[in-house]
């Protein structure tokens, strides 16, 4: 017998015949499991699914759960309620200044209301903030000024907001960048001895990317207090969740080391329960914890996309009987903790929001031409400062233009 | 220890030690910094003085090292990251580009991500595959990174101390083929500007720029010119973003020539921005075309190949005669 170097062997090792049989078998395998994995979905979805974390029904009833104990006062109800109305408006305006050539484009919120206020509500003010670009509700919870948000969406600013105002940092369009920022911000807190949280946002689709491992990795080796809170709403502009996932996304965690949950992300208390019990678990120095916020993208990825390409109208139509707001209003009748007068002054107030919102962005006037050379680095570049000057030069150059063209036109 | 010898990697050492002694909020991190110092042993004896929690032996995850800087950085610390070498610094590429570089900006300079992020860079040790790059042009390139790579022992501290001490994102390149090269380096005196070249060598007839370990290449090879009877100016450019176009361009007034040296391919290079941007300046001044001179549009060959890829005194000189001969 002769031992045969890799290089020098000249048949390929694999047949191609049982290659075949075992990538149709996988694919198969894969098939049937994508079959039973969007059936399972279904009923994870429902109530009964064990799995997730569900405090208030569609039907807005009461529920418990073991873990996750809830008894927030009147006042905290009305109050989410008003955060999900005045932030949904706001979303519905600045998709219809889209729709009016005002922004350039807009990532609606559209469904995820009760993932964004519940988990933000749940949060104290020196807890610190990575959004990803659709987190207008969570912005609104920390006090950032929504028509601050336009401004990137309009093309005249990047974001452009005092991230440490309000502790959210910037948008973050590169899909899951933000996890690490958070990790590395919250290793930061842990070696200050602080007992602030972090909050990662992400999505089902950013759970792809190896930054978001290595956020995993890296919070779980320091023990790092960030929470990691995806909101699964079902497809990263056309792929749907399955195509990033064979397991439920909730369930990375135990590989890294630390929990994870699966909430119903279309109940604002689940929300807000299971986020305090997060935050409580990065603060009191247990380290990470993954959050699934299992709920649906009711409107399109951004006004640039066209969903009916890809999902059916009877999948959207079944999410809105499980609508967050619907669901709370629901409850707050029942119980009788809103009157008509209450239910009337938040949509007066959302009216009056999406009107300031409207307004402001009308008035939104167009970056300084020189506006790109500033702060590209905050201890100066010579490079820039030659570009500046020359650039100055050049516009300064027309700007006589006109001048000696009307001195010219009045000669005549 | 003002006015002492040492090496590249000793002064870098130093100046870490330095940074960490006079600022609490200085980390170093990175694989295999801590215990073992690294490697190159540049961080040699880090941890056992500032401790685990300031310098970070990280996972092995390079995106993951550069986007818990920044996210570091965010929260007030000032992270003096290590990579453990150039070629392997491409999965915190995307990081450093679309994060690092712009995160200043995006924020209309409400943050600040002061980090540094080192680089062992360039070939000349023997090295298997990927540890022998020299990729700074691909850094260069972004606005918002600040590039630089020191020459000498008494560079390395002073760039280092400063690099740390700058409030934008720096990509400090270390020429690791010179990381024992050996220079007095004083700690107590006062440094010029991080980005400001330095007349390495004064001459008359030519000058050659370069940065890193090029540097001392082109001045054996002014040596040799000198014995062939060619007054040979050496331009230490010490950064490659910014450049200090000022420096070359009053050395080329003075010579008429210019050769550029750097190891890292010729094409869309550093040399080929020096040679635009000298051409431009000292048109009127110029007796011959800015050469340069650097590695080729291939792969970084197999190490038994690389002194034919590096620039070496043959190749510096065979430039220097072609220049002068216009």
């Amino acid at each position: 017998m002769t031992v045969e170097g890799t290089a020098a062997r000249s048949t390929p090792r694999r047949s191609s015949g049982g290659t075949g049989k075992r990538a149709s078998a996988a694919k198969k395998a894969s098939t049937t499991k994508s079959a039973s994995a969007a059936k399972k979905k279904k009923t994870a979805a429902a109530p009964t699914e064990p799995q997730l974390v569900q405090l208030l029904t569609p039907e807005g009833e009461r529920v418990e759960h073991p873990d996750y104990a809830i008894d927030p006062s009147p006042e905290e109800l009305r109050g989410l309620y008003r955060d999900m109305v005045l932030t949904r408006r706001f979303d519905g305006e600045a998709t219809a200044l889209q729709r009016q050539g005002e922004l350039g484009l807009w990532a609606s919120l559209l469904g995820q209301e009760a993932a964004q206020i519940g988990s933000a509500r749940a949060l104290r003010d020196d807890d610190y903030v990575f959004p990803t670009y659709r987190e207008h509700g969570v912005a609104w919870c920390r006090g950032v000024d929504p028509t601050n948000l336009l401004g990137m969406f309009r093309g005249v600013n990047n974001g452009g907001w005092d991230p440490n105002s309000n502790n959210f940092h910037l948008y973050t369009i590169v899909i899951g960048s933000q996890t690490l920022h958070a990790t590395g911000y919250a290793m930061g807190v842990a070696k200050d001895g602080g007992d602030s949280a972090v909050v990662a946002y992400f999505g089902d689709g950013a759970s792809s990317q190896g930054d978001v491992a290595e956020a995993f990795t890296f919070s779980a080796v320091y023990n790092a207090p960030v929470v990691f809170f995806c909101q699964n709403n079902q497809w990263a502009i056309s792929e749907p969740a399955e195509r990033q996932s064979r397991v439920p996304l909730y369930q990375r965690a135990a590989g890294y080391g630390f929990p994870g949950v699966r909430v119903d992300g279309n109940d604002v208390l689940a929300c807000l329960a299971v986020t305090k019990a997060a935050v409580e678990h990065a603060r009191s120095g247990q380290g990470p914890m993954l959050v699934e916020a299992f709920t649906y993208r009711m409107g399109a990825h951004t006004t640039a996309d066209d969903p009916t390409r890809y999902r059916r109208a009877e999948e959207r139509e079944s999410w809105e009987a499980k609508d967050p707001i619907q669901r709370l209003r629901l409850l707050l009748e029942r119980e009788k903790l809103v009157d008509q007068e209450f239910l009337d002054g938040v949509e007066e107030e959302a009216d009056a929001l999406a009107k300031r919102a409207r307004e402001a962005v009308r008035a939104m006037p167009n970056p300084d031409s020189m506006a790109m050379f500033e702060h590209v680095y905050a201890d100066g570049h010579s490079l820039v400062d030659e570009e500046r000057s020359q650039y100055a030069e050049y516009l300064a150059s027309f700007a006589t233009e006109p001048e000696s063209g009307a001195a010219a036109q009045g000669g005549k | 220890m003002a006015g002492t010898r040492m090496p590249i990697a000793k002064a870098i050492n130093e100046a870490l030690r330095g940074a960490m002694e006079d600022d609490a909020k200085v980390l170093v991190m990175g694989e295999d910094v801590g215990k073992l110092g690294g490697v190159f042993r540049v961080t040699d004896g880090l941890q056992k003085d500032f401790g685990e929690d300031r310098v970070i032996d990280t996972p092995l995850a390079e995106s993951g090292i550069v986007g818990t800087a920044i996210g570091l950085a965010l929260s007030g610390y000032r992270p003096v990251v290590e990579i453990q070498f150039d070629g392997f610094v491409f999965p915190a590429y995307d990081q450093i580009v679309t994060q690092l570089a712009k995160m200043h900006a995006r924020a209309l300079g409400k943050v600040r991500v002061p980090v540094v992020i080192r680089i062992p860079y360039a070939g000349g040790i023997g090295a298997v595959e990927h540890h022998s790059e020299s990729p700074e042009t691909l850094f260069a390139h972004v606005a918002g990174l600040k590039c630089v790579s020191p020459s000498n022992a008494a560079d390395a501290y002073w760039m280092m101390r400063q690099s740390i001490e700058c409030d934008d994102p720096v990509i400090f390149f270390e020429p690791k083929r010179r990381y024992w090269d050996k220079a007095e380096v004083d700690t107590e005196s006062t440094p010029g500007p991080l980005h400001g070249a330095r007349i390495a060598r004064q001459g008359s007839d030519l000058t050659l720029a370069a940065y890193g370990p090029m540097v001392k290449t082109c001045l054996e090879a002014a040596n040799a010119a000198e014995e062939e009877g060619s007054s040979v100016e050496v331009v230490d450019m010490r950064s490659m973003s910014p450049i200090d176009f000022d420096t070359l361009q009053r050395s080329v007034e003075r010579t008429g020539r210019l050769v550029v040296v750097h190891e890292a391919p010729v094409f869309l290079g550093t040399g080929s921005e020096v040679a635009a941007r000298i051409t431009e300046r000292c048109f009127y001044h110029l007796e011959a075309p800015v050469l340069r001179v650097g590695g080729f549009h291939a792969p970084y060959p197999p190490a038994r190949l690389e002194d034919e890829y590096l620039p070496g005194l043959d190749r510096v000189l065979d430039a220097v005669d072609r220049a002068l001969a216009y």
